[in-house]
């Protein structure tokens, strides 16, 4: 085979899933006990790590808000997450440009106004990369957040779509990305708003907004997924509280997503 | 009852929407993750892990961040530093009395970036900056002892924060989530009850801990790290069981470290409470 083929005769992708198929997703809280709040995500082969710290006393006074909190999002891509090994700078316009679409779309759901002249740092790591960066670092933030216990309007989640030719698949990989056009759409599910849409390549207009329907949907079945998540960790929490029973730790590791 | 962000709790037209909670399209949404809490008709969100949300009264641990003009910002682990004023210190040559300029030159005299000090909390200002103050013999300045900080939903609110615990500790729980554990002073040697004598109360040398104190002060800041590891509510009498246990396996501070020593001992210290 000479050419990347995205879609064989059988109708399935090059890791042999449907065009609509998520890659597995898993989701740990609190994976960095230091932080407020931590949480980390993997798509498939991608990997990120977020954490959360605050809302905690400014240190920047020039940029703090008498109103609300500042969000400040700092993205570290780990050298040995792409398929070359690969040193990025600080000032990387890719990773600052995705800081600050991260930071978009989270500067509306966050209920800053609670918070006036505080800060709210998150981190984001990305451990291993194999496409749909922004989705992930979205998702891994929205879960810190909510581990962290700042106040959100809802959950965000989002996914990334393609096209090729006239069919539309879901959560690309690497391979997929740097071939097809493509779209990331975060939404918050519950209202059905959308927080951020990203797109880096052409596209032709009628096939849109068919790709934007799928991901939001592909969005709302990952809210359940995260939920899941949130909702067995509160359990656990919760019940530990209440009397503290040992058990229910490992009965949390053996219970795998 | 467990909760997610963006989960709609109940009708906001019989309902009062409380902290965690937010109303959209006539119904009180839910903006955290943690249980919901019903009083009458208000409902509330609490999160099972999260900073700390000052309230009147409260007795705090912090630590001082930074010297202002007549006043100190202290660290809380809340999401804004706390105001300490000095008129709401104790100041040297009697408990009541006029502050003057040369004590405002004098401040770090008193508390300096760095220092740790347990205070209560005063009505706040406006805009939710908690203010504290130390006008009792009780507040003050902390010597001989260890800062452990813990997540703040593990102290319950409760009649004394002050504790004395039989192996001869002093714990202070400050509501935010830090504790000082300290070597035992007993009632009639405190600093302060005639006369007040500045020189000791912001004193910064420690006494002399013999070994076995320093060995009980690790030996419980090691408990109280499994109990934060294992969400255990803090209390007295659960620090006082899990020791005498680790006193009873003939277990060093060290020997607590290992995991499975911890899970042993919340495991059992849990089962007798």
């Amino acid at each position: 085979m000479s050419r990347f083929e995205p879609l064989n005769a059988g109708n399935l992708r090059s890791d042999g899933r449907r065009p609509l198929e998520l890659r597995s997703f898993s989701a740990e809280l609190t994976t960095h006990p230091s932080a407020d709040g931590s949480a980390s995500v993997s798509h498939g082969l991608t990997q990120v790590t977020a954490c959360v710290y605050g809302p905690r006393e400014a240190k920047n006074r020039a940029q703090t808000m008498h109103d609300r909190a500042l969000v400040n999002i700092e993205v570290e891509v780990a050298p040995w997450a792409g398929e070359v090994r690969r040193q990025r700078t600080k000032g990387d316009r890719r990773t600052a440009e995705f800081a600050a679409s991260v930071k978009a779309t989270f500067e509306p759901v966050i209920q800053t106004t609670l918070y006036p002249r505080s800060e709210i740092d998150i981190h984001i790591h990305v451990l291993q990369l194999d496409g749909g960066l922004l989705q992930a670092g979205i998702n891994a933030t929205t879960l810190a957040l909510v581990d962290a216990g700042i106040p959100m309007l809802d959950y965000v989640s989002s996914l990334s779509a393609g096209l090729y030719h006239t069919t539309a698949m879901l959560d690309l990989t690497n391979l997929e990305e740097s071939d097809l056009p493509s779209v990331t759409v975060a939404v918050l599910p519950r209202s059905g708003k959308v927080t951020l849409v990203s797109m880096e390549t052409r596209l032709h207009v009628d096939r849109f907004e068919e790709m934007f329907k799928l991901a939001m949907e592909g969005g709302k079945v990952l809210r359940g997924e995260m939920d899941k998540v949130v909702r067995e960790r509160t359990k656990v929490l919760a019940r530990q509280m209440e009397g503290g029973a040992a058990q229910d730790e490992d009965r949390m590791e053996t219970d795998d997503l | 009852m467990l909760t997610s962000p963006g989960e709609v709790i109940t009708s906001a037209m019989e309902f009062m929407r409380g902290h965690g909670t937010f109303v959209e399209d006539g119904s009180v949404v839910a903006s955290l993750s943690g249980t919901i809490e019903r009083v009458n008709k208000l409902v509330s969100v609490r999160a099972l892990q999260t900073r700390y949300h000052g309230e009147v009264g409260d007795l705090v641990v912090g630590r001082i961040t930074e010297v202002q003009a007549a006043r100190w910002k202290v660290d809380v682990n809340s999401h804004q530093d706390a105001i300490l004023r000095l008129s709401s210190v104790n100041l040297p040559g009697g408990v009541q009395r006029r502050k003057l300029e040369s004590d405002e030159l004098e401040m770090r005299k008193f508390f300096e970036e760095g220092d740790l000090l347990v205070a209560e909390v005063q009505p706040m200002h406006g805009d939710g900056v908690l203010s504290l103050h130390t006008r009792s013999l009780k507040y003050g300045k902390l010597r001989n002892g260890q800062l452990i900080s813990v997540s703040p939903v593990l102290i319950r609110r409760r009649s004394t924060h002050f504790c004395t615990l039989p192996c001869g500790v002093d714990l202070i729980l400050g509501m935010n989530g830090y504790i000082w554990i300290a070597k035992h002073v007993a009632e009639n040697e405190r600093e302060g009850e005639e006369g007040f004598d500045a020189e000791a109360v912001y004193s910064n040398k420690n006494d002399d801990i013999d070994l076995e104190t320093r060995a009980a002060i690790s030996r419980v800041s090691n408990l109280i790290s499994i109990f934060a590891r294992h969400s255990v509510p803090l209390t007295d009498t659960i620090l006082a069981k899990a020791y005498d246990w680790a006193v009873q396996q003939e277990l060093s501070p060290k020997d607590l470290l290992r995991t499975e020593t911890g899970d042993n001992m919340v495991e059992m210290v849990t089962a007798l409470a």
